[in-house]
């Protein structure tokens, strides 16, 4: 049975305590957290990390409460104050997702922590859904807390759990690294039971939680004799693993480059550094000797490499190890035979594959944000737009959005393009729901204040969409699935000063079209709450199929303009054009395609119609 | 320590890829083999491409199969089918295909007279002819037979099973937990339909691929190029509508507000200037009307 996408995760509170399960890099991460006696969890959802919450959600509420926050420096903000009252507490992210929460870190690596505190970060190398491929180990160095990295499944279960140790015994917090390969790969995790935390309280301590000036400088040292104490822990620890092979070349990696190494040179020596921060340096200075020729294999910036170059250590790395991009086996096997230190291979004897075919992901069928794409580029917009399934209006044949840069951007970079004084076009800022509640309130905020000539198009589609449907403070519904008080956006926004607030039905052109024309029409700021909900989530949408009319058919096109993955060329043509047809499996019935149609010959089927009756 | 087995198992977001990967992924585990199963997804359910690496065996190493070692590649969809051909092993790989086309938006986007979709040319026997073992079937077709199109992959499920070394019962009990409780028997009988198709043809029986609908329709080439867009300044009002609807973007208000044509190479003859005027402004001539009147 096709995409059962909805419930990715199995029912954690199902899983035994002893055996073993196939479970992703996410769902062990919170099984780990929860075996480690994990109390408070707290995150905004952002692909790869997304399923530690919600796998997290599925253990019993009197073990752990797991709730989504308005974003991730929240979340971590949620997760400080457990760890203040002295249970454990986890924050889960997306690598730029830690950009939103640095703030709040870069504070906490002095405060420490009372109950251990875990930060599970997720990196993307490759971009497969993200805006950059950012390396979260840089930013551990940065905070000077140590980054802990599995390699596998059962590796993110056990360091996930041991993390909570480490950030109790070193008073620190501890970034857990994950990586879109290791989130999303599924493989055997053996269970254990929850090790139970007695309840922890509250220690008063002013000049550890309070961090004004004169504390911090008191904290500053400690957080430098920290780092010396988890250099001297690593060199001792487990996570430092040095395999003994038969090569005279040594290898030294991390997290699933290990893998990588060791599928394609399972002889070599290989010193495995389970924390990458801060470096076990006399382990690797041992290793180093023992060698004659060292090779770290690492997945993005050269962390490692460069520390220990600094060491006067002379070894190789990224003269062969690529720095941008996803590692993968065969790259490490070219990386290695590049330098000379395992045969190359013969190209494989591979066949061809026969054609590129684009298929980039695309908006849905019947996904409201076509309309307001569609619109505010008929009405010749200048369209900054945000982070969320509507980035895809930027793709041909929308072709409707000029900038998009972070979470929250859009509104700022509208408010900057209208004081630029260049900008001849009308200035639209497009945002979604959950990324408005996400960093979209003070950018808003900043434009009434300053007074700038925007139109604000607030797509609410009543999920957080692209990562797969979850709810957040607009949707009236917890990650633990209770019901509370929606925001209501149009007294959020009247709240700050906006006159102009229209509600419109994305699915009524026309209305949508003259109220953006308003609403652009008006002096100051103005805004427009796109009304309908995602097709997909939280209830998949289905009505009738549209079809076409073939006889009626000009071939015009004008409906495949709002980009519907459902429309489709069909094999007859007028004058030289194809015609269209409508995939009526796709198909939702929004109509939109029928409210384009100049010749009147996409109708819902008489059938349906009758038996709808 | 011999090589794990590759199963390689693609298609587009929505059609069952990962459901796919963790009934076998499941039934590796429970057998007590090492196995790793990898997916990007994410952008999975908005059509796009979408892929799944099971690798299982007494120990493995990458999540990923490195190109060239797929021993089975199954696909959901046929042009992912042919993306995904090079990562099959040459020698002993085994492809299983539906024949079923989800042809993108995407490649629909030239509108001129003559033009084709790009949707990928290729045809099933020919494909077949390529690989060492091959299956192409109309997975999708079987499945609308059984009464609900989206157990298709159960169907590509029941073929793989009869490639792998667990017994009919162990795949049975396995993809049962992993289907909806009320799509179980129709689930079932998906499964038993790939089963027997790829065992009709091992027996001998040679069942044939089934033969594609025709590839998008070629329409006369060359017949688009003798455009004319004919304005007729004086009835133009400058209400913009061409300007903003034209999807090639080839028409412009000039200073006088009357619409002009800006970039002739572009304008593909769709028309949708002409019949959206209200004032009768603009009109195409196409020499392909006039050469199918003659």
């Amino acid at each position: 049975m096709g995409g059962n996408t909805k419930k990715t995760v199995p029912d954690a509170a199902a899983l035994p305590n002893e055996g073993a399960a196939p479970l992703s890099g996410n769902e062990a991460i919170a099984r780990g957290a929860w075996e480690g006696g994990v109390r408070v969890a707290a995150a905004y959802p952002g692909t790869p990390s997304t399923e530690i919450l919600e796998a997290l959600a599925e253990y019993p509420r009197d073990d752990v409460h797991a709730q989504w926050s308005t974003n991730e420096k929240v979340a971590v903000d949620v997760a400080i104050g457990a760890s203040f009252s002295g249970v454990r507490a986890l924050s889960a992210m997306k690598h730029v997702g830690l950009n939103v929460a640095a703030d709040a870190l870069m504070s906490q690596t002095y405060i420490g922590v009372n109950g251990g505190l875990v930060l599970a970060v997720a990196d993307d190398p490759g971009i497969h859904s993200s805006q950059n491929e950012q390396d979260t180990r840089l930013f551990a160095r940065f905070a000077q807390v140590p980054v802990l990295e599995p390699s596998d499944a059962e590796e993110a279960r056990i360091f996930t759990a041991l993390a909570f140790e480490i950030s109790e015994e070193f008073d620190t917090p501890v970034i857990l690294r994950s990586t879109t390969r290791l989130s999303h790969t599924r493989s055997t995790v053996s269970l254990q039971p929850r090790v139970e935390k007695d309840g922890g309280e509250f220690v008063d301590d002013p000049v550890k939680n309070v961090i004004i000036p004169a504390h911090a400088r008191r904290r500053h040292p400690l957080v430098l004799e920290r780092e010396a104490a988890l250099e001297r822990y690593f060199d001792d620890s487990p996570l430092t693993r040095w395999e003994k092979g038969s090569t005279d070349y040594g290898i030294i990696t991390h997290s699933t480059a290990y893998a990588y190494v060791k599928e394609v040179a399972p002889d070599a020596h290989v010193l495995k550094l389970g924390a990458s921060y801060p470096l076990a340096r006399e382990t690797v200075r041992k290793f180093c000797d023992s060698v004659t020729r060292v090779i770290v294999v690492e997945e993005l910036e050269p962390l490692l490499e460069t520390e220990i170059r600094a060491m006067g250590i002379v070894i190789e790395g990224k003269d062969f190890v690529p720095r941008a991009g996803e590692l993968s086996p065969e790259i490490v096997r070219g990386a290695l035979a590049e330098a000379g230190l395992i045969p190359a291979e013969d190209a494989p004897l591979a066949l061809d594959a026969v054609a590129e075919l684009a298929r980039p992901p695309v908006l849905c069928a019947g996904c409201p944000h076509m309309t307001s794409y569609f619109t505010a580029r008929n009405l010749g917009a200048r369209i900054t737009g945000d982070i969320g399934c509507y980035t895809l209006a930027a793709l041909d044949p929308l072709q409707a959005i000029d900038t998009t840069v972070a979470m929250g951007s859009g509104i700022g970079n509208a408010v900057g393009m209208a004081m630029s004084g260049t900008e001849e076009k009308p200035i639209v800022a497009t945002i979604g729901d959950s990324t408005f509640l996400h960093s979209g309130i003070p950018p808003l905020i900043d434009a009434i204040y300053n007074q700038a000539n925007i139109t604000v198009l607030l797509l609410d589609n009543h999920i957080t969409a692209m990562t797969g449907g979850q709810d957040h403070p607009g949707t009236g519904r917890t990650l633990a699935g209770e019901e509370v008080t929606a925001v209501d956006y149009e007294k959020i926004v009247r709240a700050l000063g906006v006159e102009f607030v229209r509600h419109v039905d994305p699915y009524d052109m026309s209305d949508v079209q003259r109220t953006c024309a308003d609403a652009i029409a008006f002096e100051g700021v103005s805004v427009v709450i796109a009304d309908r909900p995602c097709v997909l989530d939280p209830v998949k949408i289905k009505g009738p199929a549209l079809n076409v009319k073939e006889e009626n058919c000009t071939a015009c096109q004008a409906c495949m303009n709002i980009g519907c993955p459902a429309i489709t060329w069909s094999d007859t043509l007028f004058e030289g054009h194809h015609k269209v047809c409508i995939d009526e499996e796709m198909c939702i019935g929004c109509t939109l395609c029928a409210q384009l149609c100049t010749s009147g010959c996409i109708t819902v089927p008489e059938a349906t119609v009758a038996a709808s009756a | 320590m011999s090589e794990p087995t590759n199963v390689l198992i693609v298609g587009v977001g929505g059609q069952g890829v990962i459901m796919l990967s963790k009934v076998l992924a499941t039934l590796c585990q429970e057998r007590g083999l090492a196995v790793k199963q990898s997916e990007v997804h994410g952008m999975a359910k908005r059509g796009g491409a979408v892929f799944s690496h099971v690798r299982f065996g007494e120990q493995v190493w990458s999540p990923t199969i490195p190109k060239g070692k797929a021993d089975l590649l199954i696909a959901l969809e046929w042009a992912e089918a042919l993306r995904w051909l090079d990562y099959l092993e040459p020698e002993h790989g085994v492809l299983i295909a539906d024949t079923k086309r989800i042809v993108p938006p995407f490649s629909c986007r030239d509108r001129r007279v003559g033009a084709t979709s790009s949707y990928v040319e290729g045809a099933p026997a020919e494909v077949i002819e390529q690989v060492a073992e091959g299956y192409a079937l109309d997975a999708s077709g079987m499945a609308r037979e059984l009464g609900n199109e989206r157990a298709a992959n159960t169907v590509l499920l029941g073929a793989l099973s009869t490639k792998l070394p667990f017994s009919e019962d162990e795949w049975r009990g396995t993809l049962s937990r992993f289907v909806p409780p009320k799509t179980v028997k129709v689930n079932r009988a998906a499964f038993d339909e790939g089963r027997d198709w790829v065992s009709g043809r091992r027996d001998g029986e040679a069942p044939t691929a089934p033969k594609l609908p025709d590839m998008i329709s070629r329409a006369r080439p060359g017949a688009g190029e003798k455009l004319d867009i004919e304005i007729v300044p004086e009835w133009c009002k400058g209400c913009d509508i061409c300007v903003r609807i034209c999807p090639e973007r080839c028409l412009a208000l000039n200073s006088e507000q009357v619409v002009v044509l800006i970039d002739r190479k572009a304008c593909t003859g769709c028309r949708l200037c002409e019949w959206l005027c209200p004032d009768f402004a603009i009109a195409v001539r196409h020499s392909y009307v006039a050469e199918a009147v003659a």
